[in-house]
């Protein structure tokens, strides 16, 4: 039996039906339904559920639990407990009376990509208010069932009962419990105030995390379903310039004659191998001979940079406040720098994943994208159907920091499985994911910051150049044959406003982007953790420890002498507090090991966050070793603090490996850094200690979480190297070759 | 298909029809499917598919069946009944005290890389039950976690490391 979409249009409604597990009948074989212990049926039907309609968002069921239904994924950062957590809050329900859904296209509100570390900023106050209008429907069903008004009326875990009169209640189960509330959804209900919370602002655990320890939990690598061939795809060892894509010269199918179940999968460019045994899909993909037309229009690693300055660009004034001219020409200590950042790739630890079950006329893709309904609109381009008739299912997979190759693969899995008219499963190899990355783009500024005698900066330029985020996948640019295209930008696609010189009270300010072209000889490019934040940072911060320095100031109070902003100057004194932040005192010594500390400030586009890096460098190796790093965030009302400590803990070893280690390279024609040999990431031995910093500020709205700390703590371990050795690095990753190079320079 | 083999996995003996040069990882995974050894790198760069083979971590993505012979396989799936039997214990726990420890440290993020943590982690264990941070760091700095989870992987071994101590 085929685990498919046709014959199995359940409405809506029967979802509710279902209470506890929600598992109803879905026509998926014996072994499907094993490995999804969680699995929902799947509604076909209207494009996507109304979200004006409290049935939406929630469901009440009769054995007195909710289920919330929620537009964001799971990527291991606890966004799916933490919006539990709200709900919860609001409904007066306890952690183990809510519950979600697996996120899927149709059937799940559509509420964008689970992107910008937003889905507490962006879509906590949805879920919030629905939980609340739920909670306020519920009490006046039960205010007259128990002939109350509903003033008289509390409410604990899920039990309405009379003030002073415990014996009279009701539980919200027996109000609707199996029916939907047919009631409009009008966000209008009154919320909570956090002064009455119990669960938001508590370190709840994550419902995902038993399961993960226990290997019960089902990533989309696990996914199988019955009659499926696994599939692999085709390319050449490394992409090359986005533009021209790869074209196919020659294809040699008896190259592979000899593994008897395989079969060559060809749709223009796109070529791919299935097969019913994995390991027979594995090696026809290694031993297919293909030719291939990779020209060679890349500058290569080395002349990357030169490239874009040289580019034609589309400029843009992003800010422009008070004069610079005049404030650079008054100033006492003027800075001016050039810095280079690198392509830096997501690598999830598992290559992406994905599994497409298509048929004449519905289709069936399970992928671990960031967003189901773009997914969706992606998959029908390459099949040629309509997207009402395709249902994309998420399934977390490995940790993808952005827009990795996770609809890449869907698109690759959906185009194999109509050729083969079977269900295929899609693994990218380990060379696909780093190989044919939407790498996070390279960066090249020019920074300029004055200050005058007292220390006050005055004047702040910052010209930044990088090319926009990839508009077509690359399987689509294969098959189809679709121009390679770039976005027209959004806020994280050019020089920052929130993060460059943002913290600081500067009264002449420009900030120009430079938008380089990068579909003729670059690479396409995306959202990356953090998204350009961490040059930003690198440059714009190490720029500031210089002036302080031209001003005889210790880098922390130069900082706090320029910020006004209560917020930054909070995270500023905590990070500081934490790492017991003194000024140095005396000479640079000069031993073999050096030590240094550096310390700034940055964010992504909201929050606020700062950072501290002890360091220790090698003089005679160049290598730097990070002892210690601090990283501090204010993101406003912090759901779950527990949460946020992981996730700072994370970012900072993110940004340690980030800063000293991860570049993608490349020579005239492809890519080269394919594996983690040659794009290596921190390891255990270079691990440093982490010390996180929640500063929480319950009475302020939700920010985000998930990326702020990632920019300061890059700048924090470049200033710490000036700090150690008094050379400063203009181009990262601060590899041990770089450092060393600049140390005999010095 | 090749002719079928007798394996012995998780204490069991199991029949698998792969041929000899599969890697063990894709009959674990497809044949047995069993979900704690997945697919990283397949270049052995990683430990998102190890495995114990007789006791020792193995990455299983480039171990060929044919060198299994008579070798006893335990996945993430049997370590529980492993570690039980490596300390006279009369009933597997559900968890080992390496995985409650996990869960105890809320270390995880995404969790794929944490089949090789575990795996590797009690293989320390077993053979040095009261490790120091540093042969910690040793000993894992084979295993890649993207997320940045290492800090507390380290903490929380050391805390199941506690845990074993005081059970012995």
């Amino acid at each position: 039996m085929r685990p498919i979409a046709s014959a199995n249009t359940f409405p809506r409604r029967d979802l509710l039906k279902a209470g506890g597990a929600l598992l109803i009948g879905v026509a998926i074989g014996k072994r499907a339904r094993a490995q999804e212990p969680d699995g929902v049926a799947l509604v076909l039907g209207p494009d996507q559920p109304d979200q004006k309609s409290l049935d939406t968002w929630i469901a009440i069921h009769a054995d007195n639990t909710a289920t919330v239904f929620v537009g964001f994924v799971e990527l291991g950062q606890g966004c799916s407990t933490a919006l539990l957590q709200l709900a919860a809050e609001e409904l007066d329900l306890d952690m183990a009376q809510v519950k979600t859904v697996r996120l899927e296209s149709h059937t799940m509100p559509n509420q964008g990509g689970t992107v910008a570390s937003a889905s507490i900023q962006r879509g906590g106050p949805r879920i919030r208010s629905a939980a609340a209008e739920a909670r306020q429907a519920l009490l006046r069903m039960a205010s007259e069932k128990l002939n109350t008004p509903v003033e008289r009326l509390t409410v604990e875990k899920g039990v309405v009962s009379v003030m002073g009169e415990p014996q009279k209640s009701v539980m919200y189960g027996a109000l609707v419990g199996g029916k939907p509330f047919h009631l409009p959804y009008t966000g209008k209900a009154p919320l909570k105030s956090f002064r009455d919370y119990k669960l938001v602002g508590t370190r709840v655990p994550r419902k995902d995390i038993p399961d993960k320890a226990a290997g019960k939990y089902v990533h989309m690598q696990h996914v199988r379903v019955p009659g499926m061939l696994h599939g692999r795809v085709v390319r050449p060892r490394g992409q090359g310039a986005y533009g021209s894509g790869a074209k196919v010269l020659s294809v040699d199918e008896n190259s592979i004659a000899d593994i008897s179940g395989a079969r060559v999968i060809r749709k223009r460019d796109f070529v791919g191998v299935v097969a019913p045994n994995e390991w027979d899909a594995v090696r026809a993909a290694r031993q297919l001979k293909v030719t291939w037309d990779q020209p060679p229009v890349l500058p290569g690693t080395e002349g990357m940079h030169q490239q874009m300055r040289a580019s034609k660009t589309i400029d843009r004034v992003v800010l422009n406040n008070g004069d610079i001219a005049a404030g650079f020409s008054g100033a006492a200590h003027v800075v001016k720098q050039t810095y280079q950042g690198p392509f830096q790739v997501h690598a999830p630890f598992g290559p992406n994943c994905a599994l497409a079950d298509l048929q004449a006329d519905t289709a069936l893709v399970m992928c671990s994208t960031q967003n189901v309904y773009d997914a969706r609109r992606k998959v029908a381009e390459v099949v040629g159907m309509p997207v009402e008739k395709i249902t994309i299912r998420y399934y977390e997979g490995s940790g993808t920091y952005g827009r990795s190759c996770y609809d890449d693969a869907a698109q690759a899995a959906a185009i194999l499985s109509q050729a083969a008219g079977k269900p295929v499963r899609v693994q990218f190899m380990r060379w696909d994911e780093h190989g044919w990355g939407n790498f996070g783009p390279a960066h090249l500024a020019d920074v300029r910051i004055a200050c005058d005698a007292s220390g006050k900066l005055v004047a702040y330029e910052y010209h930044g150049w990088q090319n926009n985020w990839s508009t077509v996948e690359t399987s689509q640019q294969l098959a189809l044959g679709t121009p390679a295209g770039e976005s027209t930008g959004s806020v994280s696609q050019e020089v920052s406003p929130f993060n460059l010189g943002a913290m600081y009270l500067i009264p002449n300010m420009q900030l120009v982007n430079h938008r380089v072209d990068g579909v003729p000889t670059s690479f396409k490019t995306s959202n990356l953790r953090s998204p350009l934040d961490l040059s930003f940072s690198f440059a714009s911060e190490q720029t500031i420890d210089e002036v302080a320095l031209l001003a005889g100031l210790d880098p922390y109070e130069f900082r706090k002498r320029n910020i006004k902003d209560e917020r930054w100057l909070g995270v500023l004194e905590a990070v500081a507090q934490a790492a017991q932040w003194t000024p140095r005192k005396g000479q640079r010594p000069s031993a073999k090991v050096v030590t240094g500390r550096g310390i700034a400030l940055g964010t992504h586009t909201s929050s606020w966050a700062a950072a501290v890096a002890e360091i220790e460098v090698d003089r005679e190796t160049g290598k730097i070793v990070v002892k210690h790093i601090y990283g501090a965030i204010d993101a406003g009302r912090t759901v779950n603090p527990a949460f946020v400590e992981n996730q700072i803990s994370g970012m900072l070893v993110q940004a340690v490996s980030r800063t000293l280690k991860e570049e993608v390279t490349f020579n005239k024609t492809n890519v080269t850094s394919l594996d983690w040999h040659s794009y290596p990431i921190l390891r255990f031995e270079e691990c440093p200690d982490v010390t996180p910093i929640v500063v929480q500020r319950m009475d302020q709205p939700s920010g985000g979480a998930g990326e702020e700390v990632l920019g300061p703590a890059t700048a924090a371990i470049a200033n710490a190297l000036f700090d150690a050795t008094g050379v400063r690095l203009r181009e990262y990753p601060l590899t041990p070759a770089r450092v060393l190079a600049s140390l005999q320079r010095h | 298909m090749a002719n079928p083999v007798q394996i012995r996995v998780n204490d069991r003996s199991v029949s698998v029809n792969s041929t000899p040069d599969t890697p063990l990882l894709y009959v674990l995974a497809n044949e047995l499917q069993l979900n704690g050894p997945r697919f990283g790198c397949g270049l052995a760069q990683c430990g998102s598919c190890s495995v114990l083979v007789d006791g020792v971590e193995t990455r299983s993505c480039v171990t060929p069946l044919s060198k299994i012979g008579n070798k006893s396989v335990t996945t993430l799936e049997g370590l529980p009944a492993w570690y039980a039997r490596q300390h006279n214990l009369a009933q597997a726990p559900a968890l080992t005290p390496v995985q409650q420890a996990f869960i105890d440290e809320q270390a995880i993020q995404c969790g794929y890389c944490y089949n090789g943590m575990t795996v590797k982690a009690n293989e320390l264990l077993s053979k040095t039950p009261q490790p120091s941070a540093a042969q910690i760091r040793t000993a894992m700095n084979g295993h890649l976690c993207r997320c940045g989870t290492y800090p507390r992987v380290i903490k929380a071994i050391l805390r199941a490391a506690q845990k074993q101590g005081e059970r012995a």
